[in-house]
């Protein structure tokens, strides 16, 4: 039975994070150079987490699945990076920061993280401007800042369009001289598929070589684990395609807990499927929604062409619902409200899946050239991907999984309910409550891998005695065991049918029972029809060649096959959140207006749930206590 | 839409590797030409023949992992884009299209079109970094840097290290990827303590992975899915004959001293 303990400092908000390391214990340099440390992934808490220990002196193992750590999908966070460094002067601050980020997530994360979050976020600033990470700069040479995502001040650095990119190649760069100090030792091409517990201690982890497909298993004082969401659970989404779910599934299966994971975000404006063989959606700058309205025809299945619609016949639905923030309302409102137009049959474009963004108000009031100037870049991609010319006609969006706050629970030292098994970014479930913000998760994966684990991990490693292990120590062979197993069972079906076609069964299952909105008998049907598709993937799933070569669909189904287990876990979680907050809503729990109710009397608690051999997984509360914020109900109306 | 297609399969290294031509029926246009090979790996899948190895990740031209010489360009026949932001509606119905991998003698083929591309980090290993440690660092804007040096720092670092300049380059010279990193470290202030020393070590990189050298023929830009700029290769030659002309002392002349590291 797992004990959720979250290790919150006591006493002021302020200095929690201050008297917190000063109590941590320290491994001394020379013992450093004998402690060896596994980091899984290479985004941006894995990079920066694996440069900087090895700075300290650890000796650092760093696994990806991609050829390079620097295609870990943190490249392609397109906005940018939060940081209360209040260099605009618009009264920015830490505590406003902390404040926002608290609201964001619809008081559903622990007051002390956000915190320490907020703190460390100015110190992450600095650090990548050191390491040469090219941010917009004003004239006069001063970082420059924009605002993002409904905050009302400008507290945004970014590199173009391209602020992930530039960060993680800066953690890479980091990572690169620790790799060449021999402090870091890279295993590019190498996927985690277990972990490895020995005496309820996180000790190593079993992978296999993509290349030549040997199983191995490596061995280490402590695992962290920087693996990033698993938005791919819905088959579409803005994510890459190799982003999956398979090392904090695994972990979790070795006694991590997993906490909320339905807290799934929905971005609101992609570019709408359009086609069955699609393979991915595009997300489109959420700044679009400054300039551009969002409708479609009054008239449910009206096939005219946008322009032959006259503005009377047309229904500008998030002006009429929240006339207050428009079609500025925060990701989750406007997803919502776009998913629910649709469904009454409204929607436009391939299947009724799309609204209209309308750009042409602005074109007419500001000119062409400063709206081509503005989102040329987007328009460009626009029309490369649908053929479309979007300043001619308007757009069409839909929204899609994006980002997810849930992962393994970890305590505010960032370690899981395994002693010594770390979790970092996108991958834990920290920081972000029941919704994220726009520019936070670069910052929470920054904080987490440059500033806050290194120091934690130490107090484990100093109080922590870790015996020698052999490769050949029975639970070591044991994990490789059902490893090798799992990959000849993946290889013996009856080759009916592909992996993919199994994935796109699932995330149809998923985005209908637990996308946008979620209702009981919808979970519960889920919940039946996910194990006969699961006992089918694994009687007909199609995997050609052999386990002993590079063979791409032998990963993808063993991703496929985890996402097909992890998706029971998802919706027991949403259904047994009764309650509207964040990116859960469910449909039982509403306004008479169709608005969210939230239930803090019930449901102030984290979600974390234990795995149990041929069972139900169980529940444990982490009672969420606000000392020093009030929640408070979200309105935009 | 419909198209012939022949693609470059080869089993491992040690293969000899051949074209196979392939059918590739009902097309749409608005597919990328990744979900094209997609559809073409189904239906081989099912009729029991090994799918077609081909690298791809975020399919929205930032990852660098998609590496596809086609009909002889890498990332195809549009500019400034990578194939993965290639769609069919360029291709006219009934085409015959050629597929290869990426190819240079320092990027070995591991299977059909996936190459072995570790010699760039390699080359990032040498001295593609700035070495400050975490933490101490002072305040970001201390340091003043003009908007226009920003933006010179941002297009040469806006490179994803997918390796097409070198596919593209008859010498397999890998000139603009180290030419777009030192241009821009050197770009920047931080940059500039081990400007000499990035230079230098990153070009000897370079030669010793097997990449050629430059032919000034500017391929490389012509296919960069990022368009980044020949100029830079101007400026790492600047960079690189300032280094070797302006070192103050051989290292092998210094005497060590209480303070020398050594690793």
């Amino acid at each position: 039975m797992i004990q959720l303990n979250s290790r919150v400092p006591a006493g002021p908000l302020e200095t929690k994070w201050d008297r917190h390391r000063f109590s941590e214990k320290l491994v001394s340099p020379t013992n450093k150079r004998s402690v060896s440390i596994i980091v899984v992934g290479s985004g941006l808490a894995g990079a920066s987490a694996a440069s900087t220990l090895g700075q300290l002196g650890y000796q650092v193992e760093c696994f990806c699945f991609h050829d390079s750590p620097r295609r870990a999908h943190s490249i392609a966070a397109q906005g940018g990076i939060n940081a209360a460094k209040n260099y605009q002067d618009d009264g920015d601050s830490i505590e406003r920061l902390f404040y926002d980020t608290i609201k964001g997530g619809d008081f559903r994360s622990r007051e002390a993280n956000v915190y320490r979050l907020a703190q460390v976020s100015t110190q992450i600033i600095d650090q990548c401007v050191a390491l040469g990470v090219p941010f917009a700069r004003e004239y006069g040479g001063q970082l420059a800042n924009r605002s993002f995502g409904g905050v009302q001040v400008s507290r945004t650095f970014y590199s173009r369009g391209q602020t992930g990119q530039q960060l993680l190649l800066g953690a890479y760069s980091a990572l690169s001289w620790q790799i060449e100090r021999g402090q870091v030792m890279m295993h590019p091409r190498t996927e985690m598929l277990d972990l490895i517990v020995i005496d309820g201690h996180a000790r190593g982890i079993v992978v296999r070589d993509l290349v030549t497909g040997e199983v191995r298993s490596h061995i280490a004082e402590a695992v962290v684990l920087a693996t990033g969401g698993y938005s791919n659970i819905y088959f579409l989404s803005t994510n890459a395609s190799g982003s999956n779910v398979t090392a904090t599934y695994r972990a979790w299966k070795q006694g991590a807990a997993f906490a909320n994971p339905c807290f799934t975000q929905i971005h609101p404006t992609a570019i709408p499927p359009s086609e069955d063989y699609q393979a991915k959606l595009t997300l489109m700058s959420e700044s679009l929604r400054n300039d551009g309205r969002l409708w479609v025809p009054k008239q449910p299945g009206d096939t005219r062409s946008p322009e032959q619609i006259p503005a009377t016949e047309r229904d500008y639905f998030l002006e009429r619902r929240y006339p207050r923030f428009g079609n500025l309302a925060p990701r989750d409102v406007a997803s919502r409200a776009v998913k629910h137009i649709c469904d009454e049959g409204c929607g436009v474009g391939f299947g009724g899946h799309g609204v209209y963004l309308d750009l042409s108000d602005a074109i007419e009031e500001q000119g062409l050239e400063v709206i081509r100037e503005r989102y040329g870049n987007v328009f460009d991609m626009y029309q490369r991907i649908t053929g479309e010319d979007a300043y001619k006609a308007p757009m069409r969006i839909y929204p899609a999984p994006h980002y997810t706050m849930g992962g393994l629970w970890v305590d505010y030292n960032l370690m899981s309910t395994v002693p010594g098994l770390f979790v970092i970014g996108e991958a834990n479930f920290a920081d972000h409550g029941a919704n994220r913000l726009g520019a936070s998760s670069l910052m929470q994966g920054l904080a987490d891998g440059y500033f806050i684990l290194p120091y934690t991990i130490g107090h484990y490693l100093a109080t922590t005695k870790s015996l020698p292990i052999s490769r050949d120590h029975p639970d070591v062979r044991a994990a490789m065991e059902q490893v090798t197993m799992r990959t000849s069972r993946l290889l013996g079906g009856t080759r009916k049918r592909t992996a993919a076609s199994f994935h796109r069964a699932l995330g149809r299952i998923m985005w209908n029972a637990c996308g946008m909105t979620r209702h009981r008998a919808g979970l519960k049907h889920a919940l039946q029809t996910i194990p006969p598709l699961r006992h089918e993937f694994w009687r007909d799933v199609a995997v050609l060649g052999s386990g002993d070569t590079f063979n791409q669909e032998l990963e993808y189904a063993g991703r496929v096959a985890d996402f097909l287990e992890f998706a029971e876990l998802l919706c027991y979680d949403a259904l047994h959140r009764e309650e509207s907050c964040g990116a859960h809503f469910r449909e039982e729990h509403q306004t008479p207006d169709g608005e969210p109710l939230r239930d803090d009397a019930q449901f102030a608690h984290v979600a974390a749930w234990e795995y149990v051999p041929n069972g139900l997984p169980v529940l444990h509360k982490e009672p969420l206590v606000f000392e020093f914020v009030k929640p408070a109900m979200r309105s935009y109306q | 839409m419909k198209f012939t297609l022949k693609i470059w399969r080869q089993k491992g290294p040690a293969d000899n590797g051949r074209f196979v031509t392939y059918q590739a029926q009902d097309i749409s246009p608005n597919m990328s030409f990744l979900e094209m090979l997609d559809v073409v790996n189904q239906q081989l899948t099912l009729k029991g023949e090994e799918p077609v190895a081909f690298e791809y990740d975020c399919r929205e031209g930032i990852c660098g992992s998609c590496s596809l010489v086609i009909d002889g360009i890498p990332h195809g026949p549009d500019r400034g884009i990578t194939v993965c932001q290639l769609y069919m509606r360029r291709f006219t119905d009934g085409a015959t299209i050629t597929i290869e991998p990426w190819r240079a003698k320092a990027f070995p083929i591991i299977k059909d079109l996936v190459v072995d591309r570790r010699a760039l980090d390699r080359i990032m290993q040498a001295g593609g970094y700035i070495s400050v440690n975490t933490g101490g660092a002072v305040d970001g804007n201390v340091l003043l840097i003009g908007k226009d040096q920003a933006e010179t720092a941002m297009d040469a670092a806006s490179c994803i290290g997918c390796g097409a300049c070198v596919a593209a380059c008859k010498n397999a010279s890998a000139m603009l990827f180290v030419a777009a990193k030192v241009s821009h470290l050197a770009s920047l202030p931080q940059g500039e303590p081990e400007r000499t020393k990035r230079a230098k070590a990153m070009v000897a990189a370079m030669d010793r992975e097997g990449f050629g050298s430059c032919g000034n023929q500017y391929e490389c830009e012509a296919v960069c899915p990022k368009s980044v700029s020949v100029r830079f290769i101007a400026m790492l030659n600047r960079e690189f004959l300032k280094a070797t002309i302006a070192e103050p002392m051989p290292q092998a002349e210094r005497q060590p001293g209480p303070d020398t590291e050594s690793h």
